[in-house]
């Protein structure tokens, strides 16, 4: 029982994170209907970042500030270099740009910090472990629930109730409106990029003290993008319930299956289920389903 | 547009692909000097053309998917690997030579496309994009994990094909089997896309419902173009297994599948000369940075060893992004801008 009890919080914790990343790629296609697969990169180079800022030794506020600072500039520099250009291009420019910029932006990190893993040093949380009942958490993983838990509070707030946030729910609505009430429609393409960069980048974060800072974490982007398939490409919601869904499956198959067939599995399990998902409901299980016409 | 002076008087005429009699000779004098490649050139070079020949088929196969029938594929290299490791198991284990394996490579390719296509009767554009990218994944772990079939990590062994007691075993030698079978590939592909097919996926393309209205069978022709294009992947992988002489997972990455479809928009999407574009730059532009990353590793100290895999996400991802940028129709493009030009000289008007 304790054994099942610990592989679902596990994949409770780690749904959140795929949720959260999916999360900032539901945004940028809501505002601006670009398919950000880079978003996996966006996730590495905060987790890089961070672990600058904890190398030169600050503090914990410090380093989650300097990696939404560096995450909005970096959504910011792209969205206006690469892809406002594209406005109005075909859909596999646009898909193969987003691809693009995430070999560039692995590149890059590459040539920065190097392809060797590494870890905080100083921790970022505490080493003993969270006892509840008979079931032991890692400390990361209730921080991580913390962070996600706070940040969607926050997303809540955003957007039913300020000025930026309703603009950009106007925006994903339709654009020749939103213009016609007087809502800048590239400055909220280029908001939505900034958020979808932080978003990922404190997934990044989370993700990197629970394993280790490596260039191994972007595959979360690829895996957050299942995240979205099954979830529905337009709904937030359903970006965290199908985080949470591929998550605990994960979990799961990592402790049950994985022994059976000699490991790995876990690694294309959501895949697997985004493929079947898309048979069965192609437009996810919270999408709007598109009528299209000639 | 036809060279000046040149009119089409008859239906033969028109649908000619080599037209004028300087076309023709342009084309032999070509064939002669690809044929002649291995007297003038060395190993290393020969081992670059080899490279571009399998590149090639696999890059046609996803310009037929892709370019015409507007089906994105993430898969590709996935489903090369497919035919390279029939090849491989059909050869290694039951002991069938070369010859015997290359239809089934082409058509074991060609079937496990078609399962990973079937999401395409339902879903297009980026969740197709999706799911092909699944595939990868998914291949990629049966291949690891596949036990004694697939030999798991260690990969399987094959013997080089031979004709009676002629072994293909140098590279100059597997030029010309690599090359005679490119050709092939290019004058099956450059003709698919003129018959009925082709244009049936051209309008699949450019509006699926309004294809589905002229009376198209959408998903008949979505499959078929999946199956096409895992044929060609069957041969690209055929090829390159018994190129380089053994199966590894590791041969076929996610990577090369980006590169591909990057490439065929560097080259020219929907233009089979695009293909040929994309594929001769895409080896080329690998090859110059590896000879680039060596000399750079002599100012970067720090970072030498990694350096040619950063350097080659780096320069190979700017490179797609700025054709995309500025010119999406690709180096295909150019080229015809170029004819153009040339055809009217003196008078541009």
């Amino acid at each position: 029982m304790g054994e099942l009890a610990g592989y679902v919080i596990t994949g409770i914790s780690l749904g959140f994170i795929y949720g959260l990343v999916a999360l900032g790629f539901v945004l940028v296609y809501k505002s601006s209907r670009i398919l950000n697969f880079a978003v996996g990169e966006f996730l590495l180079v905060g987790a890089y970042v961070a672990w600058t800022a904890r190398d030169a030794g600050w503090p914990l506020w410090a380093t989650f500030l300097a990696t939404i600072i560096a995450g909005a500039i970096l959504g910011l520099l792209i969205e206006r270099i690469a892809l406002r250009p594209l406005i109005g291009q075909p859909i596999l420019g646009v898909i193969m740009m987003t691809i693009a910029l995430s070999v560039i932006l692995r590149g890059t990190v590459m040539l920065i910090w190097g392809a060797i893993s590494k870890v905080y040093q100083p921790r970022l949380f505490p080493a003993e472990p969270v006892q509840l009942g008979d079931i032991v958490i890692r400390q990361e993983y209730v921080w991580g629930f913390v962070t996600v838990a706070i940040l969607l509070i926050l997303f809540t707030y955003f957007f039913r109730y300020t000025t930026a946030g309703l603009a950009m729910r106007a925006t994903s609505e339709d654009h020749q409106l939103a213009r016609g009430t007087g809502i800048r429609v590239k400055s909220v393409f280029a908001q939505s990029w900034a958020i979808c960069a932080i978003v990922a980048g404190v997934g990044g974060i989370i993700l990197a003290s629970i394993t280790s800072v490596t260039l191994d974490l972007s595959q979360v982007g690829l895996k957050s993008i299942a995240v979205v398939l099954v979830g529905g490409l337009e709904s937030i919601p359903g970006a965290i319930v199908a985080g949470l869904i591929i998550g605990i499956a994960e979990g799961l198959a990592s402790g049950y299956i994985d022994p059976l067939v000699g490991g790995g599995i876990s690694e294309v399990f959501a895949f697997a289920i985004a493929i079947v998902s898309l048979l069965i409901w192609p437009y996810g299980l919270f999408g709007l389903r598109r009528i299209e016409r000639i | 547009m036809l060279p000046a002076g040149t009119f089409n008087m008859s239906y033969e005429q028109d649908m000619a692909i080599i037209r004028t009699r300087f076309q023709w000779g342009a084309f032999i004098t070509f064939l002669i000097a690809l044929f002649a490649l291995p007297l003038y050139v060395s190993d290393h070079w020969l081992t670059l053309a080899n490279t571009i020949g399998y590149t090639l088929v696999a890059m046609l196969g996803l310009n037929i998917l892709t370019g015409y029938c507007g089906q994105i594929s993430i898969g590709q290299a996935a489903f090369v690997g497919v035919g390279a490791y029939t090849a491989a198991a059909l050869g290694h284990h039951l002991g069938w030579s070369a010859w015997a394996t290359l239809p089934f490579s082409a058509i074991t390719a060609g079937f496990i496309g078609l399962i990973f296509g079937l999401p395409a009767l339902r879903v297009k554009g980026f969740y197709l994009a999706m799911t092909t990218l699944g595939a990868q994944f998914m291949i990629l772990y049966a291949f690891n994990h596949g036990g004694k079939l697939t030999g798991g990590i260690t990969g399987l062994e094959v013997e080089r094909p031979a004709i009676g007691g002629f072994v293909f075993d140098s590279e100059e030698k597997f030029f010309y089997l690599i090359m005679i079978i490119t050709i092939v590939m290019v004058f099956f592909a450059k003709n698919l896309v003129r018959t009925r097919t082709g244009r049936a996926f051209v309008a699949v393309r450019d509006n699926d419902l309004a294809a589905e209205v002229l009376g198209i069978n959408l998903s008949y022709y979505k499959l078929l173009a999946f199956f096409i294009c895992c044929v060609f992947a069957g041969v690209a992988g055929w090829l390159k297994i018994y190129h380089i002489g053994s199966a590894f997972p590791d041969h076929y990455p996610l990577m090369d599948s980006i590169w591909w479809l990057g490439f065929l928009i560097v080259g020219g999407l929907g233009s089979i000369t695009g293909a040929i574009f994309g594929a001769v730059s895409y080896v080329m532009l690998l090859e110059w940075i590896t000879i680039l990353s060596p000399m750079l590793g002599n100012w970067f100290p720090g970072v030498s060893h990694q350096l040619f895999a950063a350097l080659g996400l780096l320069i190979t991802g700017l490179v797609i992004a700025v054709f995309i940028v500025f010119e999406p129709r690709g180096i295909h493009h150019r080229w015809e801008l170029f004819k153009l030009y040339y055809r009217l000289l003196p008078f541009s008007y």
